[in-house]
């Protein structure tokens, strides 16, 4: 029997194997389309890839500028504002907002600093001397966090594609080489044992059909022995029997057709039904 | 998409670090002091005990209101187990360069795995 290895338990009907083959289909465009999405994200995903590395650089470097620019606010204001900075924070001026993008499906957030019209904490920050300078170092910071929260938007794409990409992946192989193998199986499993059952059939019509045979030819014979035993006594009897016995002849072979037409007829319909499995 | 629904809600950015980068980046706004007078930042120094950077990392991890969260990355060393094992999308973690340690592209949990993935 073929169909070894995993397969659907299912009964080997003809209904089945229509079903199973649909389903296998199903898999096989479920595949190819998985496949498609597969390749789609692994694009972006590149792309995503090569920017989040750049980016990654440039911030060492936009951070850099920004320290200076704050050593220069320290001298300027000649000592720590660390602390006066910490305690006049209240409300948030620069925020992000969130935006999605949909990739084949899969929504990519992108982050987008905003920076709130309403003033700042820090108006008096460095009043005394190097207000410029504190101006300055707030204007080199925010731009410093654009790239930082550029650079997160990036990187949490590269997550959250990275996770999808995964699930995909997962999914095509899982398809590829569980789902459709067995569906597969099922099939042959499904087309062995109907083919099994067509033979089964075959032989018993076969047996059926020779049994007839066997049966009329028995009749046949017995019939013709018996024509003979009769033809032999009207022979000894009287002459004048030729007549019936010509009739007698003719008779005998007669019911010997009629009985196998009435076989052939039985072994038509047979025929018939075979045809319906086939 | 509840990854979207939740992004909306997120728009503060939370960071750890040393009092300088603290500095900077209050000054460019992103500061925020909460009802509950939470702050959404930890300024870091040589005395910090690593259970501090700790359970900071963690509050704003799990706190829903914070999109990004900057952590200087020679304190992300001290906790780098946490910081690796982080994998989550939201909120997104960035290891920033501080004034007195210069950027190491090598120890960037990111990073790394960017380098991973292109390497193969």
């Amino acid at each position: 029997m073929s169909g070894q290895g995993a397969r659907e338990a299912v009964f080997p009907t003809r209904m089945n194997l229509t079903l199973t083959k649909q389903r296998l289909k199903g898999a096989q465009t479920g595949h190819s389309l998985l496949a498609k999405k597969r390749d789609a994200l692994m694009n972006r995903f590149r792309a995503i890839l090569r920017k989040v590395d750049e980016a990654k650089r440039l911030m060492g470097r936009v951070l850099q500028l920004a320290s200076f620019s704050l050593a220069e606010v320290t001298y300027a204001t000649g000592g720590e504002i660390g602390f006066q900075v910490q305690e006049s924070v209240r409300q948030a001026s620069y925020t992000v907002r969130a935006k999605s993008e949909n990739v084949s499906g899969v929504m990519l957030p992108a982050f987008e600093g905003v920076r709130s019209k309403e003033g700042n904490d820090f108006n008096l920050t460095g009043l005394s001397r190097g207000g410029q300078q504190v101006q300055r170092c707030r204007e080199t910071y925010v731009k410093a966090v654009g790239t930082l929260v550029e650079l997160a938007s990036l990187q949490t794409a590269f997550m959250i594609l990275d996770e999808v990409i995964k699930a995909t992946n997962r999914r095509v192989n899982a398809i590829e080489h569980v789902v459709i193998p067995r569906l597969e199986n099922t099939v042959a499993y499904i087309n062995s044992e109907l083919d099994e059952m067509d033979r089964e059939d075959f032989f018993r019509l076969k047996k059926i059909q020779g049994k007839k045979k066997r049966d009329t030819e028995e009749a046949d014979a017995l019939a013709d022995a018996a024509a003979e035993a009769a033809a032999a006594n009207a022979a000894q009897g009287e002459a004048l029997g030729m007549n019936s016995r010509t009739e007698n002849d003719r008779e005998n072979p007669d019911e010997g057709i009629g009985g196998g037409d009435a076989g052939g007829k039985v072994m038509l319909e047979q025929d018939k039904d075979e045809d319906v499995i086939f | 998409m509840s990854s979207a629904q939740t992004a909306k809600d997120r728009t503060l950015i939370a960071v750890i670090g040393d009092e300088d980068s603290i500095t900077g980046l209050l000054l460019a706004g992103i500061g925020h002091v909460n009802q509950q007078s939470k702050k959404n930042f930890l300024t870091v120094d040589a005395k910090t005990p690593t259970t501090v950077i700790e359970a900071a990392f963690q509050e704003f991890t799990e706190r829903p209101d914070i999109a990004i969260l900057l952590i200087n990355q020679h304190v992300a060393d001290k906790i780098r187990g946490t910081v690796d094992r982080y994998q989550a999308a939201f909120p997104a973690l960035l290891e920033i360069p501080s004034k007195d340690f210069p950027y190491d592209p090598e120890k960037d949990s990111v990073l790394k795995r960017v380098q991973k993935l292109r390497g193969d």
